[in-house]
């Protein structure tokens, strides 16, 4: 890839669209090369959740968690993915919602369909997915990323892969 | 056919001193009868009341598989009552919490009722004139939940007449929860965070036995604590100084068999027990700065680290709860079909006590307890699995016999070896009592 300054919307659009390609494919390595060093992956519990800390999320994940979990999907002793879980996401041409060059912040807004599976069940989930984005040497990367669910607040059985 | 329904002797011919009929499990009928008597004849919690703090606050949950809505009445008292209007069976309200005001309204036909369940009007009231209806099981109104019991902000209910009263149910065991409460330094906890549901697919006993299942921590949660240990040494290079709070909170979950046979196990009478007597998982977490002198100003020092010293891991209340005193967090398994259950998670702020309390606590609940934590998915395939393989033919029978005395019949409070199965016999026989006492 070239090396980029300032993106164009075109740019952002395509990593976004990378970015489930990656998780799609079960590159997870590469898809943690995509976050910033102090990059977030957060997913809400609360229907417009504002606060991280004293409110519950489903998940709230440094790098470091994110690591743990693509380590564990890889174990010899995982028997939750044993099988493996497959994933697939639908996204609706994702947004630009801001652009702030001076600042280096991109904002962009996704909405999606996302199916994970394991041996016979197949279940759907749907929400919109905001990516804070920026460029560091030359890349885009992921500050964080926010997955609000449209039914944030059911009970959900097993969700092993990421949306 | 029936083989269960009025057959107590049939019904407690499945738990036998070291092992447990996988109808238990599995069955249906059993289930229903769990529904009709275990559930009916011991005490449930509720709710907490800062859920329903001010009058006519209410809060809608189930007891069983009976929807109840609890309610904080006009004269401050909190009630239970059934989740069905008189009339025509309608649910009052299925909104989980809100305020009622003075009474409640019934949105099909308005039908109106008192916070305490009772009839308060009814709309052209004189088209029921010269019918008997005073008489009706109508006219009274929402029937009540008759025997609530308002403990320190948690209130358990109980539905039958049968069955021991709160204090007698419960005995000694409810120094689990005093030490939770006690931890606030005015000894008041409240609902905060919100609440994690989990679906599972699997019979409600297993995660209750589970609470107190010391030697599954190392071998199925190798994949997800295991990991994070490895993967913290790898990023932090072996260097000494502070964990990750994250960190923290996974390591001890694959401590050695050691670890966990020396934490012991206390059990108690109908079916209660704890893990964690002299230490557990949780003795390690690193001081909040500011908290133990609001406790030592509260209590004064030696009463102050007595509370803290307690390290309780998990403690069951029988039937179907779990609290976890030192990180103030409460599991509910609530039994939807014989192999389906709702998993409820629930955490509470010590009021005035610092912030990161209760955030260590939240990062605990999602990091364990939600549906999409690495632990709850090495348990709930584990479960599943033991759901689906109890069909099997190879055997009709459980095994609980780890460390099992022919004795222990005979002492009813006991502090043993923390990877004893006694804990889960303790639960087995509570269940047999009290599935048969109204049969
Ligand atoms: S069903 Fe409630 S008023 Fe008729
Ligand atoms: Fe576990």
């Amino acid at each position: 890839m070239t090396s980029i300054e300032i993106p164009t919307d075109a740019d952002l659009v395509r990593f976004v669209y990378r970015e489930a390609r990656l998780l799609d494919e079960h590159r997870f390595e590469d898809w943690l090369d995509l976050f910033t060093a102090d990059g977030r992956y957060w997913m809400p519990l609360e229907w417009g959740q504002t606060d991280r800390k004293l409110t519950a999320s489903l998940l709230d994940e440094d790098l470091l968690l994110l690591r743990v979990r693509v380590e564990r999907l890889k174990g010899n002793r995982t028997f939750s993915q044993k099988p493996k879980s497959r994933c697939h996401h639908v996204l609706q041409m994702p947004a630009v919602d801001t652009r702030d060059t001076s600042g280096n912040v991109y904002e962009t807004y996704t909405p999606f369909h996302y199916v994970e599976t394991r041996l016979d069940e197949q279940q759907l989930y749907a929400g919109w997915a905001k990516h804070t984005l920026t460029v560091e040497g030359g890349k885009i990367k992921i500050r964080m990323k926010r997955v609000d669910l449209v039914n944030c607040d059911a009970a959900f059985g097993n969700i092993q892969l990421f949306m | 056919m029936t083989r269960y329904a009025g057959n107590p002797q049939a019904v407690k011919a499945l738990v036998r001193e070291t092992e447990v009929h996988r109808d238990v499990y599995i069955d249906q009928e059993i289930f229903d009868l769990e529904m009709q008597h275990l559930f009916h004849n011991t005490w449930n919690y509720v709710g907490h009341d800062s859920q329903v703090k001010n009058v006519g606050d209410y809060f809608t949950t189930t007891i069983g598989a009976q929807p109840v809505i609890m309610v904080r009445h006009t004269d401050n008292s909190v009630k239970v009552l059934f989740n069905r209007c008189p009339h025509k069976g309608t649910k009052i309200a299925i909104d989980g919490c809100g305020n009622a005001g003075k009474f409640f309204r019934c949105p099909y036909h308005a039908w109106t009722f008192r916070t305490d369940g009772s009839l308060l009007a009814i709309p052209l009231k004189k088209g029921y004139d010269q019918t008997g209806f005073e008489g009706s099981e109508a006219a009274r109104g929402m029937a009540p939940v008759r025997h609530v019991k308002n403990y320190r902000g948690f209130v358990f209910a109980k539905i039958n007449d049968a069955g021991p009263d709160f204090e007698t149910f419960f005995g000694e065991s409810l120094s689990s929860l005093d030490n939770m409460i006690d931890r606030s330094p005015v000894g008041k906890l409240e609902v905060a965070g919100g609440v994690l549901r989990y679906m599972h697919k699997c019979n409600w006993k297993m995660l209750v036995e589970n609470q107190t299942d010391t030697c599954h921590p190392m071998v199925a949660h190798e994949s997800s604590a295991g990991t994070a240990v490895d993967v913290w040494k790898k990023v932090s290079n072996g260097a000494e100084g502070k964990r990750p709070m994250a960190v923290e909170i996974f390591a001890p979950f694959v401590s050695p068999y050691e670890f966990f046979e020396g934490m012991g196990i206390r059990v108690w009478p109908n079916g209660h027990g704890h893990t964690g007597v002299s230490h557990s998982i949780h003795s390690d977490y690193s001081a909040v700065p500011g908290y133990f002198e609001k406790m030592v100003a509260a209590y004064g020092e030696e009463r102050a680290k007595a509370i803290l010293d307690e390290a309780r891991h998990n403690t069951v209340y029988f039937p179907n709860v779990m609290i976890k005193g030192p990180i103030q967090l409460l599991r509910i398994f609530r039994p939807i079909a014989p192999d389906k259950t709702l998993v409820e998670s629930w955490t509470y702020r010590l009021v005035d006590a610092p912030d990161m309390l209760l955030e260590r606590t939240l990062v605990y609940n999602r990091l364990i307890n939600a549906p999409t934590s690495v632990v709850g998915h090495d348990d709930l395939e584990m479960y599943e699995r033991a759901q689906e393989g109890l069909h099997s033919d190879g055997s009709q029978w459980v095994n609980v016999q780890r460390l099992y005395d022919p004795h222990e019949m005979e002492q009813a409070v006991a502090v043993t070896n923390g990877t004893t199965e006694w804990q889960m016999r303790n639960q087995f026989r509570a269940w047999a009592k009290f599935m048969t006492m109204s049969m």
